[in-house]
């Protein structure tokens, strides 16, 4: 469980982080997303005790993250797969860190063959592409089997075969009832990846809720509904309160509806005999729903989380 | 059934059972971090060859000097400190000392590695005194077997005119120790600037100016010019070195041996003291 309250940051006059306030819970994977900027980095920092808040504060577990004397077996962190030393070998950056938390040996061979490294274990990290250092960064952060899991733009430069081993890794983790905190801007794997999230713009929060209900915030949800009878349909819709859209070609006109459930369609449909020969429920995507809600987050800025 | 995406039934999450934090972990990770770069022995063993090469060729001049002097070769002779201990070489030691001393830190700001490693230990000024305490060790081991063969591969060449000198020659162990621990000093030093600065190229810059040319703009022709000559590491050294006692006649002003000795210890002392503190208060 990670917590933040009222968080801020301030560089001089620019506000990173804004009385930021959400809850992350365990068992779940939670996405965390913004534009670029918005400041998910610089949370995730005040999370893991690197930027100390110029207010508010963040607990992860109860307690403030910088008063483990050791860090590894509370919280696995990934914030930039770079942030390792060139020379090393693999196994020697991660003997370094699980000695400096009591951590057997053997952990580093079972968390290297557990990415996907094991053959890599002894070359220079300073040749690994970014995807091999991704995973390097995933060993780091599964090194303590900690219960408080923070990744941030996991997916960076990971191949297909990559994204999906760590989309399963997400969710076994969060099946474990590991609390699973990813930051991304890369909405489709959000979509795909997490069950709740949290969205963020200029440093404050535009929502904390389940992918689904995010999504369905989108007011661009809508019905399409195929008819030979299109303009008898669209008179009859537009009369029950929906606002209607022609789509479509010629021969195989389409209407694209927005105001009306798909079963009142077919039930406005019925009673006015029109035959109908699509009737498809359109989902706006995450990615939609979130360039609506961060093209100005000022204006999404009312709502409390909680 | 209710909508319950806010509240689904979780697992519980796996207890966190966790050993004593131990500083000797601390210590034990700091060492693998040292050893397993590649730079690290490469830097020593060329830096030792240069040292114990330097007092050999000041110790050659000196032989070569003493065959054209004719001196009487049976006449007992007096330690030649800064054949055992040229300034050449010693000076470069220090300069060398002082950059690994920072990189160790540098390198990880650089990197980024020190958010790795703050997040693997929020305990940063622990982390630091580890860093410090391998370093110092590693520097001691070092600088110890880079006096001690300097000191004897001198000897060696200067028996050949029977003016080598045994180590039990009065000065000869305080010689010894002050070009053995001048490596760890240095080191700290360099270590602490590290901390302070983060940045590698003027970190090293910053090293080489303090230890070396800092201690040239003060002359000891003046007392507090001279007062601030004699707190330099690098005059320190020399005083410790040297075996002979001040010209009374002389009007620059001498560095006492205990004062130098202080020396010694203060400025690492407050090296890592200002690296602990800031580090504790400072963003990473």
């Amino acid at each position: 469980m990670i917590e933040v309250n009222e968080l801020t940051k301030r560089y001089g006059d620019k506000t990173a982080v804004d009385r930021l306030s959400f809850t992350v819970h365990p068992g779940r994977v939670t996405g965390f997303l913004g534009p670029n900027g918005a400041g998910k980095t610089t949370t995730l920092r005040m999370i893991l005790g690197l930027d100390a808040p110029t207010g508010g504060a963040t607990t992860v577990s109860g307690v403030r993250f910088r008063g483990h004397p050791r860090g590894l077996r509370h919280v696995g962190a990934l914030l930039d797969a770079n942030q390792v030393h060139g020379g090393r070998s693999a196994a020697a950056h991660l003997s370094a860190l699980a000695r400096s938390n009591g951590i057997p040996p053997r952990r580093v061979d079972e968390v290297l063959r557990e990415v996907g490294l094991a053959d890599a274990a002894t070359r220079r990290i300073g040749g690994f592409s970014l995807g091999m250092k991704q995973r390097l960064g995933i060993a780091t952060a599964l090194l303590g089997d900690p219960p408080v899991l923070m990744f941030d733009e996991p997916v960076n430069g990971m191949d297909p075969e990559g994204v999906l081993w760590m989309r399963r890794l997400f969710r076994r983790l969060a099946d474990e009832g590991r609390t699973v905190f990813l930051s991304s801007h890369l909405m489709s794997e959000m979509e795909n990846t997490a069950d709740q999230l949290v969205v963020i713009g200029r440093g404050r929060l535009i929502a904390a809720e389940s992918v689904r209900d995010f999504a369905a915030r989108s007011t661009r949800l809508s019905v399409v509904v195929g008819t030979p009878l299109a303009a008898e349909l669209a008179a009859v819709l537009t009369a029950a309160g929906a606002s209607v859209e022609p789509e479509g070609s010629a021969g195989a006109e389409k209407l694209a509806v927005t105001g009306l459930p798909a079963d009142r369609i077919g039930a406005l449909a019925l009673k006015n005999r029109i035959p109908l020969n699509e009737l498809t429920t359109r989902t706006a995507s995450l990615e939609e729903a979130f360039m609506e809600l961060t093209a100005d987050s000022v204006e999404y800025l009312a709502g409390e989380p909680r | 059934m209710t909508a319950s995406t806010s509240v689904p039934p979780t697992a519980s999450p796996p207890p966190v059972s966790e050993p004593a934090a131990r500083f000797r972990d601390l210590l034990a990770s700091e060492w693998i971090k040292m050893r397993s770069l590649r730079s690290t022995p490469w830097t020593i063993t060329l830096t030792t060859l240069f040292v114990i090469g330097s007092a050999a060729v000041a110790a050659l001049a000196d032989y070569n000097k003493l065959a054209g002097s004719g001196a009487s070769t049976r006449e007992p002779r007096d330690f030649l400190p800064f054949d055992a201990y040229p300034a050449a070489g010693y000076l470069t030691l220090m300069l060398v000392a002082g950059s690994i001393g920072a990189v160790t830190v540098v390198s990880e700001y650089s990197s980024g590695l020190i958010r790795t490693t703050t997040v693997a230990v929020p305990a940063r000024g622990s982390v630091v005194l580890a860093k410090a305490a391998v370093t110092a060790a590693l520097w001691t081991v070092v600088g110890t077997a880079i006096a001690t063969g300097s000191f004897l591969v001198s000897q060696a060449i200067l028996n050949g005119r029977h003016a080598g000198v045994p180590i039990t020659h009065p000065g000869v162990l305080r010689a010894l120790v002050a070009s053995a621990l001048l490596a760890p000093v240095c080191a700290l030093i360099g270590l602490g600037l590290g901390v302070l600065i983060r940045h590698s190229a003027t970190t090293v810059l910053t090293v080489a100016f303090t230890l070396l040319m800092l201690p040239t703009i003060f002359s000891r022709s003046e007392r507090w010019s001279a007062d601030i000559n004699h707190a330099m590491p690098v005059t320190a050294w020399r005083r410790l070195v040297q075996n002979w006692p001040p010209d009374p006649e002389s009007l620059a002003y001498t560095a006492t041996v205990p004062g130098s000795w202080i020396v010694y210890v203060l400025w690492p002392l407050i090296a890592v003291a200002l690296a602990v503190a800031v580090v504790r208060r400072r963003d990473v």
